[in-house]
């Protein structure tokens, strides 16, 4: 996409939004529409509470358009609204069951990994099949909010260490600890899955 | 000195991240040289972090970012606040 090419200006791109060119606004976010919509799906976990959210957090983000002093990256300050809309919405929904999204999982003591002899890459090509995707998001989707939240912020939205950080209101100490929890517990679910769901066209060449 | 596995499961988000202090790296990566077991863990783990990453994970449903576009303009025209003007 040209928004990736060219080299953005994003702060003059705010301000001239706020000296009144709404328009810009719509440029501005383009490149954060998958960003915001992955948030939103992970928490919500259906298409169109996902979508309502994902409006929600731009349009809440163009109204608090002044409060964005720069302190963070753009893109950091709109995954943290969003995150705040989705919680938002969970609590008014009263589907978050059992998981409290304040409840502090004990975050001592080890997850042990799935054990694995040896582990044959599974190729991003795999990603074309519908239930392997299924089983990413089931997988990111079952995490308990706060490891969610940092796997999400870090491996998939790829933000570094000091920005999840921020994004969360949190320390990079605790972002480390529950990112470390997180991935040890997709590995745990995903491993052994991932494993005997492998690349069966191969099976022949390889028997 | 040596490092049993489960110690070594407590660093592979930290190495996978290089953020572990170079002497522990250097105790991990001695451990994994010789142990099949951690170095399947670890290689399953940084292959789950890639396909988490890709894309192809959590597409965009048909027609989200006109969706999206039309309804911000939608509201603008019906007077959602110019940021600036919203701040009295």
């Amino acid at each position: 996409m040209d928004v990736e090419l060219s080299v953005r200006d994003e702060p003059r791109m705010i301000a001239s939004i706020l000296a009144g060119d709404r328009e810009q606004y719509h440029e501005l976010i383009r490149p954060y529409e998958r960003s915001v919509y992955k948030m939103a799906l992970s928490f919500m976990k259906n298409e169109s509470d996902a979508e309502d959210v994902a409006q929600e957090a731009f349009l809440k983000a163009f109204r608090k358009l002044a409060d964005f002093r720069g302190q963070a990256k753009f893109s950091t300050w709109l995954i943290s609204i969003t995150l705040n809309e989705a919680r938002a919405r969970l609590r008014r929904q009263a589907i978050v069951r059992m998981e409290s999204l304040d409840e502090s999982p004990e975050e001592g003591g080890h997850i042990s990994p799935a054990l694995l002899r040896d582990w044959r890459e599974v190729p991003s090509e795999a990603l074309e099949r519908q239930e392997i995707r299924q089983m990413l998001q089931d997988a990111i989707a079952n995490l308990s909010p706060l490891y969610r939240e940092v796997l999400l912020l870090r491996d998939v939205e790829e933000f570094s260490i000091e920005e999840t950080a921020t994004a969360l209101a949190i320390t990079t100490g605790t972002v480390k600890v529950r990112l470390h929890r997180a991935r040890m517990m997709m590995q745990k679910e995903l491993a052994p899955k991932l494993k005997n769901a492998g690349p069966r066209r191969r099976w022949f060449q390889w028997s | 000195m040596v490092i049993e596995c489960k110690h070594v499961w407590d660093y592979i988000s930290g190495y996978l991240d290089d953020s572990l202090p170079a002497e522990t790296r250097e105790l991990v990566q001695r451990h994994l040289e010789h142990c099949q077991i951690c170095s399947a863990i670890l290689d399953s783990t940084r292959n789950i972090m890639v396909l988490t990453a890709d894309d192809q994970v959590f597409e965009l449903p048909l027609g989200f970012s006109e969706r999206l576009h039309a309804r911000l303009s939608e509201e603008m025209k019906n007077g959602l606040a110019v940021p600036s003007e919203d701040a009295g």
